[in-house]
């Protein structure tokens, strides 16, 4: 039990100011890193559902996080209400913090009026990473799938969220489409709200 | 023959591709809470951090020195001043220092003021015995292998234990005799 006791400032972090969040790693260590997470949930899963599954459930905490700070740093300690704006908030802000770009495009579905897709051309945790032919549509991004879960669910806007690999004429790279499938119950308020 | 001067950390850090470290140090966050959870035991999540950090470092001293342009370091002293003012400003954006030699010039403690792993980080009362930041530890000791260099790595000081920095102390325990074929290229 070392350390018990002492009382110092920096014992509670929320004593402690909030950063700006200017601070950066190399890519190579996040890459790094993200390549030990997915290796090691490799060794615990026997299929690829399981796999993505606990990808996401790692993402989900880091979305959790994400939307607390982001809703006292950038919006005034304001969270978003509607549903259109709780999706730019993630295309924008979410990705900009994390991704440091906003992201390629913010669709709703055509088919679905529940269904909303995020698309990234080059999606980070994609960039390293090529996927075994045997593998087959496994997709890393769904760790991103969790943090946008995780932003959701939190702000109280119930979601099942999906990674998808996308082929794009032209190019050799498909790109990564993150797709939102809201709960009815969202739909419901949003329709009552007007 | 004299060594080529080797880039400064900042330099190479300011001329890499980098990241937010806030997603750096919720996606970590994210593997420790993990690990915590299948593992149940702080000391089985130890030793697994040091493991993923070991797989890093034996990784990661290809880069490190593709970039750097650090040469063969004469002794061990060199060696750490290179760790700490090179590879973790390259990686992590952060500088540490060194000090405690003992007499015979093969233990030492890096210290580290500034570690980007534990920002938002609270250590609850029942992972006291955790050492949050052990995949650090791994990264050097794998690091240091894949250059003949057989050490220990151990947590002396914790910020999140309640202590003002962080202390690493590495010992050095063997320099492995390299082994034909040499691939020494100077």
């Amino acid at each position: 039990m070392i350390g018990v006791g002492k009382i110092k400032p920096y014992t509670n972090v929320l004593d402690r100011p909030l950063s700006k969040g200017k601070q950066e790693v190399s890519l190579s260590a996040f890459a790094f890193l993200f390549s030990e997470l997915v290796q090691y949930n490799q060794t615990q899963v026997d299929n690829i559902a399981e796999l993505e599954r606990r990808l996401e459930d790692a993402g989900y905490a880091v979305g959790a996080r994400v939307l607390e700070l982001l809703c006292h740093r950038e919006k005034g300690n304001r969270r978003e209400t509607r549903l259109l704006g709780i999706l730019s908030f993630i295309h924008s802000t979410v990705w900009k913090v994390l991704f440091g770009k906003v992201a390629d495009s913010l669709e709703k579905g055509t088919e679905h009026e529940d269904e909303y897709m995020i698309s990234e051309k080059e999606l980070l945790v994609n960039r390293f990473i090529s996927i075994p032919k045997d593998m087959g549509a496994f997709n890393c991004g769904a760790f991103v799938a969790g943090i946008v879960k995780g932003v959701l669910d939190n702000a109280g806007f119930p979601a099942v969220v999906t990674a998808h690999f996308v082929p794009v004429d032209g190019q050799q790279r498909p790109r990564t489409t993150i797709l939102i499938k809201f709960a009815e119950e969202v739909l419901q308020r949003e329709a009552r709200l007007g | 023959m004299a060594p080529v001067a080797p880039k400064s950390g900042d330099a190479i850090f300011a001329s890499v591709d980098r990241v937010n470290a806030e997603l750096f140090t919720l996606t970590y966050g994210a593997i420790v809470r993990q690990l915590l959870t299948d593992l149940e035991e702080v000391d089985e999540v130890n030793k697994q951090l040091d493991q993923m950090g070991y797989n890093i470092g034996v990784r990661l001293v290809d880069e490190f020195l593709a970039k750097s342009n650090v040469n063969r370091c004469v002794d061990f002293r060199e060696t750490a001043e290179v760790i700490a003012k090179v590879g973790f400003k390259m990686f992590l954006g952060v500088t540490a220092s060194v000090t405690n030699w003992d007499a015979e010039g093969t233990t030492c403690s890096i210290i580290l003021e500034d570690n980007p792993l534990v920002d938002f980080v609270e250590l609850p009362d029942t992972c006291q015995g955790l050492y949050y930041c052990n995949i650090l530890s791994g990264v050097i000791r794998g690091a240091l292998e894949m250059v003949s260099m057989k050490t220990e790595v151990t947590w002396l000081r914790d910020m999140l234990r309640g202590d003002d920095v962080f202390e690493l102390q590495v010992k050095l325990l063997k320099q492995v005799p390299e082994e034909y074929p040499y691939k020494d290229d100077e």
